[in-house]
Parts: C-alpha cells; sequence; structure tokens
C-alpha cells in the first residue's frame, strides 16, 4: 500500500462517521429508518480500518506516513514572520491500533444500540451524535498536531454532551451533560495553556518538529521548569477528559447517558482520549512532569477503587472502576511504562465496554433497574450476558489467561521497577493495593448482580435473555479479553506481537538532566524510527520486578475474590455489620469522599456569588455613577435655567446668553429633541475651530 | 469596476430607499418592506461584487494607492477666511482590510435585520425609513476615509438609532434611548475635539505644492505632515497627544462597550426591537474597535505602544467581568447583552498584543461577534414573540416543543461558547496566540482564558434552564420555527460553521493590510522617524 493511498484511506475513514451524522441528523425527522444509513457507515468505517491496520502492521511496521497542509496563513510583516497552521494526520502503529479499537467498539455499539434503544423518541439523533462522536474520535487519534488535537478534543467533549443529555427532559441528566462539559474545559484551559506556550516558541503545533527542536536543546523560555510546567499543563486536558483527580467528578455522573454511550465514550474510547493525549506527548515530559503524572494517576485510582467497593448503582461501580483504571494508566505513563499504558488502554477498552453493555443488557431485562441490591440471581435469566460479564470481569481482576493480566501485571512490574530506582514506593503500593480492591469490587457486583437469590421477584421473573442484536457484541468483547489475541505465551506479554513489535516507547527528547536516571536511552535503528533501548539498569530492574509483581497481583487478586466471596456469596461475615463498625470510613466511600459536596460549597457557590456581586456592582455602582452623573446635568441645567429665569434676566446679555443656551442643550437632549443635534454640531464645530485658532 | 462609485452606492442606497419609502403611504406596508428588503439584498450583492474584485495583497492602511475602490474628490473647500487658510474638506471613500470585512458584516446584518423587522406592528413608514437611515450610517463609517466624513457617519447612525429604541422599544425604551443617545453623544464630543485638534496639528501638500491642513486619516498617519507646534503634532515637546489619545479612546471605548462604560448596552439591548439589537450588536459595537483601529492606533502608534498593556488590562476585564456578570443574569436578552460584553472583550485584547496574530484574531473576532450574537439576539426574538416573556427561569424544557429552533440555539450557544470547528474558536483562538507571545501581557492572557470557562458555565447554565428539564405546561402550545425564521437563523448558521472549517476565507481578506498595520504601528512614530523630518 503506498503512502498517499494510506492517506487517503485514513481520511474517508474519519470522514465517513461525520457524513453518518450530518445526514442523519438532518433527514432523520422524515425518514425514521436512517439509523440504518449510519451503521451501515460505520460497519465501512470499521473495515477499512481493519484494512489499514494490517497493511500497516504487516508491510510498513517502521515507517509512519504524515501528511498535512496549510490551513491558515497569516502574517508576512517582517516584524512576526509567517505564521503556518497546519492540519494534517499521522499515521503509525499506536494509530492504526486506535482506529480499529475504536471503530470496532464504535460498530458494536451502534448494533447494540439498535436494540437497547428501540422506541427512543429520538431514535435517530441518537445514532446521529454517535457518528459525531466517532469522527471527532477518530479525529483525536489521527492527528499531528496539537491545534487540530484540541479541535477535535473540543468536539469529543460536544458529543459526549449532546450524548449524555441525551434524555434531557431528566434534570439529572442535563445536569450531567453540562457538569461534564464544563469540568473538562477546566483541563481544557490548561491544555490550551500548555499549546499556547509550545506555540509562542516554535510557531508550530505540529508534534514531531516540536519535539525535534526540543531535542536540539530549545526549550520553553529556555527554562527547564517551563518545559516541565508544559508538561503538566497539557496533561491537564488528559486530567478532565479522563477522569483523574481532582476533575473526575464528571465521569459517575455521565453514567445519566443511556448504557451503549457509557460504554463507547465513557469507559472504551474517550476517556482514553486523555491517556493517549499523554502518550503523544509523552516524549517531552520531563522527569518531575512524570512524577506528578505517576502520582495523580496513583492516587486517581486509589480514590476511585475506595468509592467503587460500596457503590449500589450496577453503572456507578463501573464508572468508578474506569475512574481507577484510567488512574492506572496514567500512573503507568508517569513511572515511565509507556507500553504497557497503552496496551491496558487497548485491553480495557475492550473488557470495559463487555461489562458495560453487558450492564445495559442486565438493565434493559430488568426494565431500567439499576440498584444491585434488587438485583440477585440473573446468571439464570441471562446466561450469555452473565458469561462474557463474567470473562471481562475476570479480565480487569487481572487473572491468568486474560488480556487484563498482561497489561495489568505489566503496568505493576513497572510502578515496581519505578519504586526501586526512584525510592517513590507509595506508587507500587498503591498500585497493589488498588488491583486487590479492583477483584474484590468486581467480584462484588457480579455476585449481588448474578449470583444468590433474586431480590426483586416481579422484576425477575419479567427479566429474559436479551435478543442476539444485543448479545453478539458482549461475545466479540468477551472474546477479546482473553490472552491469546495478545501474546502466544499467557504469562509474558512480551512475547506477544502487541509488546515487541508494534508498539515502542518512544525516544525521550528532554534535556538528559532533566530525565530520569534509567530513562537515558541509546537510540538503536537509524534517527526517526529509534526504539528505546533502556539503560541497562532498567532492563534489569524490570527483570527483578517482573516474577514478584506477577505472584503478588495474583495473590492480591485472589485474596480480593475470596473476600467478595465470603462477604457476598457464602456470607460467612456478615457485610453490613462491617460497614456498620466502620461507618464513618463506609459514609466516606458511600459518598464519593464528598467531593460534589466539597466542590458545590466551594468553587461553585463561590463563583455563583462573585457572579451576584459583580451584577449588583454593575448595576448600583457602575451604572450608579452613569445614573448619578445624568442627574447632575440635570440638576445644573435646572439651576441655570432658573438663573436664567429669575436672576439675570437682561443683566449681562452674553452671559445670559450662554449658560441659556446650556440649559435649553440639556433639557432639549432629555426631552428628546434630538433633531436639533447636527445644528449644535456646527456650532461646536464653529467654536472649536475659534478656540483653537485665536485671530 | 474603474469607474463606478460602487462604494457610494453600497453606502448610500439605503438613503435613496429611505426617500423612495417617504413617497409611499402609509397603508402600504407591504411595499415598504419589500422596498427595504430589495434594499438590503441589493447592498448584499453589491457587497458581494466588492468582494469579488477585491484584491486580496493590497495593503492600505496607511498607503492612499493601495486603497480599493477609492473615490475621493473634493468636498467642502471655503477659501478666504484669513486665519483658517483653506478649509478642505474631501468626500474620501476607500476600503482596505480593516474595512472589507465590515462592509460585508453590514451588509450582511442589515439585510438579516431587515427579515427580523417583518413583525414589527406600528408606524412602519417611519420605521424602515429610519432603518435604512441607519444602514448609511454604518455603512458610511466603514468606508470613509476622511476623518470628518467619518465623524459625519458616526453621528448620522446616531440619530435613527434613538428614534428606534425610544419608539418602538419595550416598557423603558425612553430611557434606553435617552441614555444610548447622551453616552454616545459624551463620547462623540471626545472624537470631535481630537479630530478637530488633529486638523490643527498637520497639513497635507497639495498638487500645487501648497500646504493645507486636513482631516485625510491617511494623511494624519504620517508623522512628517505634522506642524511643528501643532497641539497634537509629535514634534511639539509640550504636545498633547497623550490626553487626545485617551479622550479619543474613550470615545470609541463607549461603543465597544469598555468596561466601565458599558451600562448603556444592557438596557438598550433589553428594550430594543429584536431587529435594532442585532444591529447593534451585529453592527454598531464593532465601529468602536473599528474606529480604534483605523484611527486611534495609526495617528498615535507611539501611545499605542505605550498603552498596550491598559489596553489588554481592559480587554481581561472585559472578558472576565462580563462573563460574570452574565452568569448572574436572570433575563435572557440581557446575558446576551452581557455575553457581548465578555466577547468583545477578546478583541481589545487581540488588538493590545500588536501582533498579527492577535489584531487578524481581533478582527476576525469583530466578524464572528457580529454574526453569532446577531444569531443570539434573533433567538431571544423568536422565544419572546411568541410568549412576551424573556425570564430565564420562566422556560423549561423549550426542546421537547420546539426542536428546530433547539438545533439552532445549539448552534449559536456553542458557537458562543468558542466550540472548535464554528468561527468563534479560530477567532478567539487567535487572538490568544498573538497575546500570549507578547511578554508584558502574557500574564493578563492567561487570566483571560478563565473566560473561555465562564462562558461555557453562563451559556451551558441557560440551555439547560430555558430547553431541558421538563416542558413548563404554559407553554405547550409552541409553534416551532417558521419559514422566515429559517431564513434568519440557517445563513447564519452556515456562516458561523463555513468560517469555522475554512477560516482563510476571511482571514485572507484582512491579513495583508494586518501585517501592514502592524508593522507600522512597530516602526511609526518613533524618535528617529519624527527626527527624521
Amino acid at each position: 500500500m503506498t503512502e498517499s493511498l494510506f492517506t487517503i484511506l485514513s481520511i474517508i475513514i474519519l470522514f465517513l462517521p461525520l457524513l453518518g451524522f450530518a445526514v442523519v441528523l438532518l433527514l432523520g425527522k422524515r425518514l425514521p429508518k436512517l439509523y440504518l444509513f449510519e451503521i451501515a457507515v460505520i460497519s465501512i468505517t470499521f473495515l477499512l480500518s481493519v484494512i489499514v491496520m494490517y497493511f500497516k502492521l504487516a508491510y510498513s511496521i517502521d515507517r509512519d506516513i504524515i501528511a498535512s497542509f496549510n490551513w491558515i496563513t497569516i502574517g508576512a510583516a517582517p516584524l512576526s514572520g509567517v505564521l503556518n497552521i497546519e492540519l494534517g494526520i499521522k499515521i503509525d502503529n499506536v494509530t492504526v491500533i486506535m482506529l480499529f479499537v475504536v471503530n470496532l467498539i464504535s460498530m458494536l455499539v451502534h448494533i447494540f444500540s439498535i436494540e437497547y434503544m428501540r422506541g427512543d423518541i429520538r431514535y435517530n439523533r441518537y445514532f446521529a451524535y454517535l457518528g459525531l462522536f466517532t469522527f471527532s474520535m477518530l479525529g483525536i487519534v489521527v492527528t499531528h498536531n496539537l491545534l487540530m488535537m484540541y479541535i477535535y478534543w473540543e468536539l469529543v467533549g460536544l458529543s459526549s454532551y449532546l450524548l449524555i443529555g441525551h434524555w434531557f427532559e431528566k434534570k439529572s441528566a442535563a445536569d450531567a451533560a453540562k457538569k461534564a462539559f464544563i469540568v473538562n474545559r477546566i483541563g481544557d484551559i490548561g491544555m490550551f495553556i500548555g499549546i499556547l506556550i509550545l506555540f509562542t516558541q516554535y510557531k508550530t503545533f505540529t508534534f514531531d518538529k516540536i519535539f525535534y527542536q526540543i531535542s536540539q536543546g530549545n526549550i520553553p523560555f529556555n527554562s527547564e521548569a517551563w518545559l516541565t510546567a508544559t508538561g503538566i499543563l497539557i496533561f491537564m486536558g488528559a486530567v478532565g477528559k479522563s477522569a483523574q483527580f481532582p476533575l473526575h467528578v464528571w465521569l459517575p455522573d455521565a453514567m445519566e447517558g443511556p448504557t451503549p454511550v457509557s460504554a463507547l465514550i465513557h469507559a472504551a474510547t474517550m476517556v482514553a482520549a486523555g491517556v493517549f493525549l499523554v502518550t503523544r506527548v509523552f516524549v517531552m515530559l520531563t522527569a518531575d512532569a512524570m512524577l506528578v503524572i505517576a502520582v495523580v494517576g496513583a492516587f486517581t485510582s486509589l480514590v476511585a477503587a475506595t468509592i467503587a467497593l460500596t457503590q449500589n448503582d450496577i453503572k456507578k461501580v463501573l464508572a468508578y472502576s474506569t475512574v481507577s483504571q484510567l488512574g492506572y494508566m496514567i500512573m503507568s505513563l508517569g513511572v515511565g511504562a509507556y507500553v504497557f499504558a497503552f496496551f491496558h488502554l487497548v485491553t480495557h477498552a475492550f473488557f470495559k465496554a463487555c461489562l458495560f453493555l453487558g450492564s445495559g443488557s442486565v438493565i434493559h431485562a430488568m426494565h431500567h433497574e439499576q440498584d444491585i441490591r434488587n438485583m440477585g440471581g440473573l446468571r439464570k435469566k441471562l446466561p450469555l450476558t452473565y458469561a462474557t460479564f463474567l470473562m471481562s470481569t475476570i479480565a480487569i481482576s487481572g487473572i491468568p489467561l486474560t488480556s487484563g493480566f498482561l497489561s495489568k501485571d505489566g503496568i505493576l512490574a513497572g510502578t515496581l521497577a519505578f519504586g526501586k530506582l526512584t525510592g517513590h514506593w507509595l506508587i507500587p503500593i498503591i498500585g497493589f493495593t488498588v488491583a486487590a480492591m479492583t477483584a474484590f469490587y468486581m467480584f462484588r457486583l457480579v455476585i449481588l448482580t448474578f449470583h444468590g437469590k433474586p431480590r426483586d421477584h416481579h422484576k425477575y421473573d419479567h427479566a429474559h435473555e436479551s435478543s442476539w442484536v444485543m448479545v453478539a457484541p458482549l461475545v466479540v468483547l468477551a472474546a477479546l479479553s482473553i490472552f491469546i489475541w495478545y501474546t502466544p505465551n499467557p504469562l509474558s506479554p512480551d512475547a506477544g506481537w502487541f509488546m515487541s513489535s508494534w508498539v515502542k516507547t518512544p525516544v525521550t527528547v528532554v534535556p538528559e538532566n532533566t530525565r530520569f536516571e534509567f530513562m537515558q536511552s541509546a537510540v538503536q535503528g537509524g534517527e526517526s524510527h529509534g526504539e528505546i533501548v533502556h539503560s541497562p539498569l532498567y532492563t534489569e530492574t524490570m527483570h527483578w520486578a517482573h516474577y514478584p509483581a506477577m505472584i503478588m497481583s495474583i495473590v492480591l487478586a485472589g485474596f480480593g475474590i475470596l473476600l467478595a466471596f465470603t462477604l457476598y456469596q457464602w456470607k460467612k461475615i456478615n457485610a453490613d455489620k462491617i460497614a456498620d463498625r466502620i461507618k464513618p470510613l463506609y459514609n466516606f466511600s458511600l459518598n464519593k469522599w464528598y467531593l460534589d459536596e466539597a466542590y458545590d460549597a466551594t468553587a461553585i457557590s463561590g463563583t455563583i456569588s462573585l457572579a451576584k456581586i459583580l451584577s449588583w456592582f454593575d448595576n448600583k455602582i457602575v451604572d450608579g455613577a452613569v445614573n448619578g452623573s445624568a442627574w447632575l446635568g440635570r440638576f445644573v441645567s435646572k439651576i441655570s435655567g432658573l438663573f436664567d429665569t429669575y436672576v439675570i434676566d437682561g443683566f449681562v446679555n452674553f452671559t445670559a446668553f450662554f449658560s441659556g443656551f446650556i440649559g435649553f442643550a440639556l433639557r432639549k437632549i432629555h426631552t428628546g429633541k434630538v433633531q436639533t443635534y447636527l445644528v449644535f454640531v456646527v456650532f461646536a464645530v464653529i467654536i472649536l475651530l475659534l478656540f483653537f485658532k485665536p485671530f | 469596476m474603474m469607474g463606478f462609485p460602487i462604494l457610494t452606492f453600497i453606502t448610500f442606497l439605503p438613503v435613496l430607499g429611505m426617500i423612495l419609502i417617504l413617497f409611499l403611504k402609509k397603508e402600504q406596508t407591504n411595499t415598504i418592506k419589500y422596498t427595504t428588503l430589495i434594499i438590503t439584498a441589493l447592498q448584499v450583492v453589491l457587497a458581494i461584487i466588492l468582494l469579488a474584485n477585491y484584491n486580496y495583497s493590497a495593503a492600505g492602511v496607511y498607503e492612499e494607492k493601495s486603497f480599493q475602490f477609492i473615490e475621493k474628490f473634493r468636498w467642502i473647500e471655503i477659501s478666504g477666511i484669513s486665519w483658517l487658510g483653506t478649509v478642505k474638506i474631501d468626500y474620501f471613500l476607500g476600503v482596505d482590510g480593516l474595512s472589507m470585512p465590515m462592509v460585508l458584516l453590514t451588509a450582511l446584518i442589515s439585510f438579516i435585520a431587515t427579515i427580523s423587522s417583518w413583525n414589527i406592528n406600528h408606524s412602519l413608514k417611519g420605521y424602515f425609513a429610519l432603518f435604512l437611515l441607519l444602514d448609511t450610517g454604518m455603512m458610511g463609517v466603514f468606508v470613509a476615509l476622511d476623518f470628518f466624513l467619518f465623524y459625519i457617519f458616526w453621528e448620522l447612525m446616531l440619530l435613527p438609532m434613538y428614534f428606534l429604541i425610544g419608539i418602538w422599544g419595550g416598557p423603558r425604551k425612553e430611557y434606553a434611548a435617552i441614555k444610548f443617545f447622551i453616552y454616545t453623544l459624551f463620547g462623540s464630543i471626545f472624537i470631535l475635539l481630537v479630530m478637530i485638534g488633529l486638523y490643527f496639528s498637520a497639513t497635507e501638500t497639495l498638487a500645487d505644492g501648497t500646504k493645507v491642513f486636513t482631516f485625510n486619516i491617511l494623511q494624519l498617519m504620517n508623522s512628517s505632515n505634522y506642524t511643528s507646534d501643532g497641539l497634537l503634532s509629535p514634534l511639539n515637546p509640550n504636545n498633547l497627544r497623550f490626553i487626545a489619545y485617551l479622550a479619543l479612546f474613550v470615545g470609541f471605548a463607549i461603543k465597544i462597550p469598555m468596561f466601565p462604560f458599558h451600562t448603556w448596552l444592557p438596557d438598550a439591548h433589553v428594550e430594543a426591537p429584536t431587529p435594532i439589537s442585532v444591529i447593534l450588536a451585529g453592527v454598531l459595537l464593532k465601529m468602536g474597535t473599528y474606529g480604534i483601529l483605523r484611527i486611534s492606533y495609526p495617528i498615535f502608534p507611539d501611545i499605542t505602544r505605550d498603552l498596550m498593556w491598559w489596553i489588554a488590562l481592559f480587554g481581561m476585564i472585559n472578558i472576565i467581568y462580563g462573563a460574570f456578570v452574565a452568569l448572574a443574569q436572570k433575563d435572557f436578552k440581557k446575558l446576551i447583552a452581557y455575553s457581548s460584553v465578555s466577547h468583545m472583550g477578546y478583541v481589545l485584547l487581540g488588538m493590545a498584543s500588536l501582533t498579527t496574530a492577535g489584531v487578524n484574531g481581533a478582527i476576525f473576532q469583530m466578524f464572528n461577534h457580529g454574526t453569532i450574537t446577531a444569531m443570539l439576539f434573533l433567538i431571544v426574538g423568536v422565544v419572546y414573540d411568541r410568549t412576551h416573556t424573556r425570564g430565564i427561569d420562566d422556560f423549561g424544557g423549550l426542546a421537547t416543543q420546539m426542536p428546530a429552533y433547539t438545533g439552532f440555539v445549539t448552534v449559536a450557544f456553542f458557537a458562543a461558547i468558542g466550540l472548535p470547528g464554528m468561527s468563534g474558536f479560530i477567532s478567539e483562538a487567535l487572538v490568544f496566540v498573538g497575546a500570549f507571545g507578547v511578554e508584558s501581557i502574557r500574564i493578563l492572557t492567561i487570566l483571560s482564558t478563565l473566560g473561555i470557562l465562564l462562558g461555557a458555565g453562563y451559556m451551558l447554565w441557560t440551555l439547560q434552564r430555558i430547553f431541558f428539564g421538563p416542558l413548563n405546561g404554559k407553554w405547550s402550545s409552541l409553534k416551532d420555527l417558521e419559514f422566515r425564521e429559517y431564513a434568519m437563523l440557517i445563513p447564519l448558521s452556515i456562516i458561523i460553521i463555513f468560517l469555522g472549517v475554512y477560516p482563510s476565507a476571511m482571514l485572507d481578506i484582512m491579513n495583508t493590510s494586518v501585517n501592514s498595520l502592524v508593522n507600522f504601528l512597530h516602526t511609526n512614530f518613533t524618535a528617529t522617524t519624527i527626527s527624521g523630518f
């Protein structure tokens, strides 16, 4: 496949969903079957992305395709030079894998939605928005520059807004949509400032050009601190979109959207965009920036996991588990385990999409019941949903023979090595703790939903397995949670093609004294497609970490699962009693660390109060001054009017004329006789002429 | 195009229409309406002809020969007043990259506002006559290159505006009209003073070699034209240029409107009928920033350079302050009015940067604000026509009742928020790129980015309160958009999205001139250029 063919195909892949969106949105009202067009479009898009991925990975694995054109040209004055703003695409291995993942999940969600959304009042509109989302997400994936990244970044924000608010008649849905958009904007501002710094320094938005400049020692404002700050600012975008602490609060609320949307956008793809962004700018992150990222990621995964332990809404548990897993990926990037972060992004996308769609299947069967306390025993009613859900749960818990085991184990080994090399042991400790918690709350979810006896017999009796339209996507996604797609050796991801040849840690470009020492690397295989060869120390430490990490993660996951069974399946210990005994902690977790309340009390009410104060100020003080001076003017004119009538009355003609003139003029203006105004202008010109140029 | 006085036509066509209307009978309402519609449509056609013949590489700004569609002849000539010498005022029109976008905007918005005027229901004859007169005033401001002529147009626009608000406005129309009038007049006096001051400070050399005082804006930009003792001459060590600059700036700032001179705007908007709000926000506000770019900047580059930080500061205040006050509004129209204050802040910020990116962004933002805010006011009008209320909390759930309307509202609101893919994003991004690149105003720029967040806040909150949630039972019989409303909203939506995807269509028009202006501002009226005289 030639480069131009790659480029053309990628552009077709990108714009087909936009076409679907436009057609279905504009004509969907007239043609109720038009959603089929959208489904056809996404299926073609998926097929094309399979072709592109195959040819890229099979025939030009070491050659990236870049194509761009000038979008905006401004400048030319000698002072400013010319600013060229480019649009362009970059097709590398990461991109084609993402194209495949996004389009596959998007297609499956489209299919799943046919049944799930049946009877919805805005059925076609829903599919149109899915198309818009897919377009925006693909844009993030293929772009070769930061500005376009930001553009598509905002567009996925828009489609997320529209889809969360799909049932906008519900206040909670409209609230959640608004919250998602605004919270994301906070992160986006940081990202935007980071982009501005880079553009100011390098006069380009293009990744490769920026990185080349940095590798030549040209860093923002000539300061390593600024380079670190830039990295962290851009990372702020990821904090918003990938729901990292402290901006993660929008994601659980986003579950107000239809469940397939949660699967596509708020679990598998859009929220991973933040992780993807960090992989894109990974090479320009300094050691300090990476440490910040690692800490934020680790803390996020811990916070979310502690909250997930006690949630009772099936989607909320999954939402917090998503936040936690995203924290894992971010943490992994922070500790330098780039490949495992991306690997986990892919594996997580599949099993989390499966879990969400599975929960959708449950909710659909239970007539929109989401509270797991009212479920139980559904395994008999929904055998296929149960099997796929269980498969994905095993994967997310990190049990061997699953994809999740491979990627998670890699991340944990990475943190362990990081701990040993830098002394930041807290990060691996959090990583392992979260692994145990994940296994626990996920199995708690499975047991309470599918095992035991039904707790709401009415709903249970009416439940039935969904049709194949909904089950087929589940089966596909569950199958993708098996190790075999990624590596022939279920215990070692490194043996797989994914790790060994498709995705490689890129060579960092930051100055040597600002990198982590262990990231010091030699480049192998030429300038542009060099592969990082870690320092012997790092390689050695990773080897050292491999088996301890694996064993510990299996043991901890096993412990978590065992605990879940003990508490909820066998009921050897009464879970409620434990909850009672640690009431404050339990409530803290149940109420999500009271973060929403804290934000309401501080940032939100602070903003509203400030707005009210400024509005009062505007009304009373600023406008008051205006009205006050108007009053003063009227007063003066009245006085001079009186003066004119009663005191002067033929006293000194000139004075009388003058003050009378003022009084007359102002009075006239106030009574609205404005026609005379032009006459005054002429007078004024003459008077002023006299003033400025006396004889 | 040679020889055809197209700018005169585009400017005075509405006056022709006004005269026609004055000859019509009061009862011939449809004829009156269609006359106006045809006149404004012709204006759009003329604007398109202008664009088709526009030379993208001619700079203009300070150089008379690179202005386009020039019309220049002696208008007023008084000789023989001993101390005055010869008074010589030209009728001098021309466009360059600074004015071309504004000419296009004026033609477009006037046309849209005419459609919007269709349901004006009393004293139509007067309304449309004044409307057309207003149109001439606005167009004239953007094409005049002689300060005296500029001032006449500037004042010409005031009179019809006063009556349009005062007669066809809402309950507090008299207050709003007077406030608008006096406030603008107050600013005009400053402009007038500076104009006269400049007149007596600079001369131009006529073909026969004699030197006469001049109102010619381009001649006033040439530091070698100033007399050694002129009050506003840079050669005069005791000159009053600084004070004159401030006075002129205040005159223009009132129109923008810049904090703290903005309080006439919410009142005028709330009371004005919808089409007049559209004109006010769409075109009139741009006259302030246009005046600064056309007159203040190139005639006083020295002071401009000294004060750029302050201009940026006021830009920042406009952005943040306007957004906060908007957040607290309960009246839909007032909220949009304050959002204008916020959005015009970006124009100030971009202008203050004195960079090509910033100034390009500022002018582009002027155009985009014109289209986006016009659309927002039309949207308010749609719902006000049907319900006769503008209280944000009086609504709720309109999305179910009026889906097409809600679609356009979503487009306009997200455009106002600066969503990529729509024109407002490009202009705001360019403003930030330009302003961030200048170290002295970098902190102000960073603070200004808060406006992006607050903008999303008040817009989405409004969207939710009016359109989402359960439908308020009171409005269960509201009708969705009708043909006339589509005719206004569709063109604006298309322009907003088109310029968001292909911004070069507009940026290329202004780029050459902006470069020339920025270059001029950095290199003229410096110690060397003045002493070199």
